[in-house]
This record gives C-alpha cells, sequence and structure tokens, in this order.
C-alpha cells in the first residue's frame, strides 16, 4: 500500500480534490441553472405552440425550434465543446479552465432540459387547462398558474436527471481542458497511469450524483400534494 | 337567456367528417335548470362546450344575454367567461393547491386584490359546506368534497350560468343527491341558470325544470320535464323514460287506457299511493312499468298505469294522483 500512496499522490489528494469537489460542483450547478434559465421556456414553447395547445404557433416556427433541439442533442459532447470554443471565448474571454466549461455545458444541457420541461409540462391533466379555461384564463396565465405549478413535482424529478447528466459531461470536459474532478480523474490518474487518483474522483462523482439524487427524489415527493 | 340557434359542429376526423351537432336550437331561460340529456356520443359535452366557446360551432350562433359569443374578441371571450362558468366530471382542480387557493384562482386571474379573494373564497367554502378544509388540497378530499370546492371555484367571479358537465356521473347515488340539492339550492339563492349535461335520467327528475333529449346530435325533444318524461314521443326520450323499453313490449288490450306518472319530488312513497287509491276510488289500476327510485324521502322517476274503463276512471285516478304535491300525469 505504501507504494500507491505516493508523497505525490497525497499532495494532489490533499490539495487538488478538494477545489476540485468545489470546481465541479460549481459548474454543474451553474450550468443546470442557465441550462434550465433557456430551457424551460423553450420546453413551454415546445408544448403550448403546438396546433392544440394553450397558445398555438406558426408551423414553421415549430418545426425550426424542434430542428435546432434534435441537431443539438445529437452532436456528442466533446465535439459539442470544441466547436462551441469561439463562443466560450467570446463569453468568459477563455476556451479553457473550469469556468469556460460552463459555455458548452448549457449549450449541451439546455435543449435536454427543454425536452424534460416539454415531458413534464405534457403530463398536466388537460382537463384541468380546460377548466382554467372555463374560468378566463389568459394563455400566459394558463403557463405560470397551472401547467407549471402543477407540473413542479415532476420537474423537480426531471432537473434531478438533467443536473446528473451535466455533472457526467463536466467530468468529461476534463480531458480537453476542462477542471475539477473530471481532470484529476483522466489528466492526473488515466493518463500517468495513478489508478488512486483515478478512482478517487470517480468515487466522490458517484457520491455527488447520490446526494443530487436522493435530495431530488426528497424535494420531488415532499412538493407533491397528491400524495398525501 | 341563451338562445342556442342552428348549432352545427362538425369535426374532422381521419376517415372524414363526423357531424357531432346538427342544427340544434335551445332557448334557456333565466333562471332555469336545464337538463341536456342523451346517450354517451350524442354531443351533449361538445353542446356544453358551444356555450362558452371551448368548442367554436362551425355554424350557428351562441347568443348570451343578446351578445352574440362567436363575434367577442378573444379578451372579451376571456370576460364574459367569467359569468358563464362550469364544472365538470373529473372535478379539475389544481391538484398542487389548497382549496383556498382554488376558490380563489378565477377571482386571482381576473385580477382582485388578494385579501378580498380570499375573504369571498371563505365565504363560498362556507355555501357549499366545507369552511374546515380551507388547507386541505384536494387529494385528501372525497369525490364530493372535490365536486363542492369546485362548485365554489365556479361560482367565485359572481356567474349568471353555471354549467354541469356530467358534474355528478363520477359520484355515487347518495353523494349525487347531495351535490343536485346544492346546486338547486344555490339556483334558489341567487337565480343562476343552469345547464345540466347528463346520461342519467335521475339527475333530470331530481333537479332540472327544463330538459332537452339530445339523440346523435340532434334535439329530439325539450320542454319542461313534466312534459316531456310524461308522454316521451321520440324512440330515444322513450329509450330514457323505459331504458329497458317496458311500455313498447306490454301488451295494450283495448279496454285499457294508459297514463304515465311522474313523480317529481313526491313525498309519498309510491306503492301506498297506487294502493291507497284503490282503496279510495275502487279503481284497481295495472302497474304496466314503473322506474322509480326514492330519494330521501322523496320519489323520483314515473310508472306507466293501465287504467280499466273508460275516460271518466282516467280523470279520477289523473285527479287523485294529481292532488299529491310533485306528481303530474298525462294519458298517453
Amino acid at each position: 500500500m505504501d507504494n500507491i500512496f505516493t508523497p505525490e499522490t497525497l499532495k494532489v489528494i490533499q490539495n487538488e480534490i478538494p477545489l476540485a469537489v468545489w470546481d465541479t460542483l460549481y459548474v454543474t450547478i451553474l450550468s443546470t441553472l442557465f441550462a434550465f434559465v433557456i430551457g424551460l421556456p423553450l420546453g413551454v414553447l415546445l408544448v403550448v405552440g403546438e396546433k392544440d395547445g394553450v397558445r398555438p404557433l406558426p408551423v414553421w416556427l415549430m418545426k425550426t425550434l424542434n430542428v435546432i433541439i434534435n441537431l443539438l442533442r445529437s452532436i456528442p459532447f466533446l465535439i459539442l465543446m470544441v466547436l462551441v470554443f469561439p463562443l466560450s471565448r467570446l463569453i468568459i474571454g477563455t476556451a479553457v479552465g473550469t469556468t469556460a466549461t460552463i459555455v458548452p455545458l448549457v449549450v449541451a444541457a439546455f435543449p435536454f432540459v427543454a425536452r424534460l420541461v416539454e415531458s413534464s409540462l405534457r403530463e398536466v391533466n388537460p382537463n384541468v387547462i380546460e377548466a382554467a379555461q372555463s374560468l378566463g384564463a389568459t394563455p400566459f396565465q394558463i403557463i405560470t398558474k397551472v401547467m407549471i405549478p402543477e407540473s413542479v413535482p415532476s420537474l423537480i424529478s426531471n432537473i434531478t436527471i438533467a443536473i446528473t447528466t451535466i455533472l457526467g459531461y463536466s467530468a468529461m470536459s476534463g480531458a480537453i481542458g476542462g477542471g475539477g474532478l473530471g481532470k484529476i480523474a483522466i489528466m492526473d490518474g488515466y493518463y500517468r497511469f495513478n489508478t488512486i487518483l483515478m478512482l478517487i474522483p470517480v468515487i466522490l462523482l458517484i457520491l455527488i450524483v447520490q446526494g443530487f439524487q436522493n435530495l431530488g427524489t426528497f424535494l420531488a415527493t415532499k412538493s407533491d400534494k397528491r400524495l398525501k | 337567456m341563451i338562445r342556442l340557434q342552428n348549432i352545427c359542429k362538425t369535426f374532422d376526423d381521419a376517415g372524414g367528417k363526423v357531424e357531432a351537432l346538427k342544427n340544434i336550437t335551445l332557448d334557456i331561460g333565466d333562471g332555469e335548470i336545464y337538463g341536456i340529456i342523451g346517450m354517451s356520443g350524442a354531443g351533449k359535452s361538445t353542446l356544453v362546450r358551444c356555450i362558452n366557446m371551448l368548442e367554436r360551432p362551425t355554424e350557428g350562433e351562441v347568443v348570451i344575454d343578446g351578445v352574440e359569443m362567436s363575434k367577442l374578441s378573444p379578451a372579451e371571450l376571456r370576460k364574459k367567461r367569467r359569468d358563464i362558468t362550469m364544472i365538470f366530471q373529473g372535478f379539475n382542480l389544481l391538484m398542487q393547491k389548497n382549496c383556498l387557493k382554488n376558490v380563489c384562482f378565477p377571482m386571482e386571474i381576473s385580477g382582485m386584490p388578494k385579501d378580498k379573494a380570499k375573504t369571498r373564497a371563505m365565504e363560498l367554502l362556507e355555501l357549499v359546506g366545507l369552511p374546515d378544509k380551507a388547507l386541505a388540497y384536494p387529494a385528501q378530499l372525497s369525490g364530493g368534497q372535490q365536486q363542492r370546492v369546485a362548485i365554489a371555484r365556479a361560482l367565485a367571479t359572481e356567474p349568471k350560468v353555471l354549467l354541469c358537465d356530467e358534474a355528478t356521473s363520477a359520484l355515487d347515488p347518495n353523494t349525487t343527491h347531495q351535490i343536485l340539492e346544492l346546486i338547486k339550492d344555490i339556483n334558489k339563492k341567487t337565480g343562476i341558470t343552469v345547464v345540466v349535461i347528463t346520461h342519467q335520467m335521475s339527475v333530470v327528475e331530481e333537479i332540472c325544470t327544463h330538459v332537452a333529449i339530445l339523440d346523435n346530435g340532434e334535439v329530439v325533444e325539450s320542454g319542461t320535464v313534466g312534459s316531456v318524461f310524461s308522454s316521451p314521443k321520440s324512440n330515444a326520450a322513450k329509450r330514457l323514460v323505459f331504458p329497458s323499453g317496458e311500455d313498447e313490449e306490454v301488451s295494450n288490450p283495448e279496454n285499457e287506457k294508459r297514463l304515465r306518472v311522474v313523480f317529481n319530488g313526491a313525498k309519498a312513497a309510491s306503492a301506498p299511493l297506487i294502493s291507497q287509491m284503490a282503496i279510495d276510488k275502487g279503481i284497481l289500476v295495472n302497474i304496466v312499468a314503473a322506474s322509480t327510485r326514492s330519494i330521501g324521502d322523496s320519489t323520483y322517476g314515473s310508472m306507466l298505469l293501465g287504467i280499466p274503463g273508460g275516460d271518466e276512471e282516467v280523470k279520477a285516478v289523473k285527479e287523485y294522483l294529481e292532488s299529491v304535491a310533485n306528481i303530474s300525469a298525462e294519458e298517453v
């Protein structure tokens, strides 16, 4: 065991891992937040803009929206990251490092989040929406006071899926200039044949995913007033 | 006053056009409880949705208090809908909001200040008999209680018309009776016009003043409940009054007259009444068919009597029965 935990390895564990955990959490949470800010309205449009939706939109617009979302979702994340380097430089000033990873993560995640929001909103009982219409609600009121509040438990479950997926992407970004736990696992562990430095970040990532998942499930269940 | 004039509604289906409503003309007077009854697929739900334009008629006019609904702008229509609210078979409450917030919802979207809305919502919950459930969520309530909350919500904007779309179809007979009593009570207190969509005869018999029978997208009969049910002329009406076709199966001997008796909440059990008549008048009537039910101490439904003898006997029986409140009789 002595030769596995070399002084160099211990140094990385003590000095770099705590910061890497913080970097990973910070990138994941901020990326999820931004992806949600863009994905939520898009998901709403995907549902309300349909032909039979609450506020039908022109067919060409809906088609374009669907094509863009599907297109972004089909590009592999590592390729997408390289493709948005210019955008990262424009927004953050650099294409490498922890903060710069937020840009490709958001670009990769918002179409995914839009689809998750879409599926959550589709779960809302159409009869309840009809009832709101019969009471004179505007399309905007139906979105903000019926569709979104009624799907909160499902939205929380889906945000949990999004956050764990984004966490996985952020680890992947370590391969080409991103920071955090993924970088240590790939750069210090895998490339240098240091099994310990590869395994510790992976175990930490597993624990973080577990934490997010448990929290998400707890909040989703707690917020659901149908379960009382 | 609601006037439906030549309403047609056609749906484009995969297999072509489906005519859901064919040339429907109805007048519903203020303060009436108007039943629209028909079998599944007769077009009842489509028709009631044409009244508040949740479904736009393909042809025809819906005029409510002189306003033609199809000519309203979207904003005007939304405002008008506060006057014509609706309750549903599935209650359709907001499941993530408590009862108080559900009742506040229509007032909130109409821009009423929050505390004013809250005060009125509490009054309404009191009116429907659920003041202690204000903070409960719909999932914690029974079906009947949820429908009461839905009624409170529908009344929040002080509507002139209440549309009930199969509002009691998901409830047991006892709860149905309580909900119908509540609607009747509200109609009496506020003079609100009520349109009741149902497939249940018992519902129409229990609360409606007027009825229209819808069959295959057409109104086949309409009028007061007494007149339509005591002498149903159309096949659809006959099917509803005697679901198993009793009055057609039973033979009609020439020396027997037929009298249809309608019990509209009469405070008398039906059997002793007929026996009592036999004793009092000495006329032995034959019960050809009967479809009555007792709700509380009141009887609803109808009965077909065969009366031996001539017009005199029929007249005597008719007078005898009609001397009891809420019973009407007509020769068929």
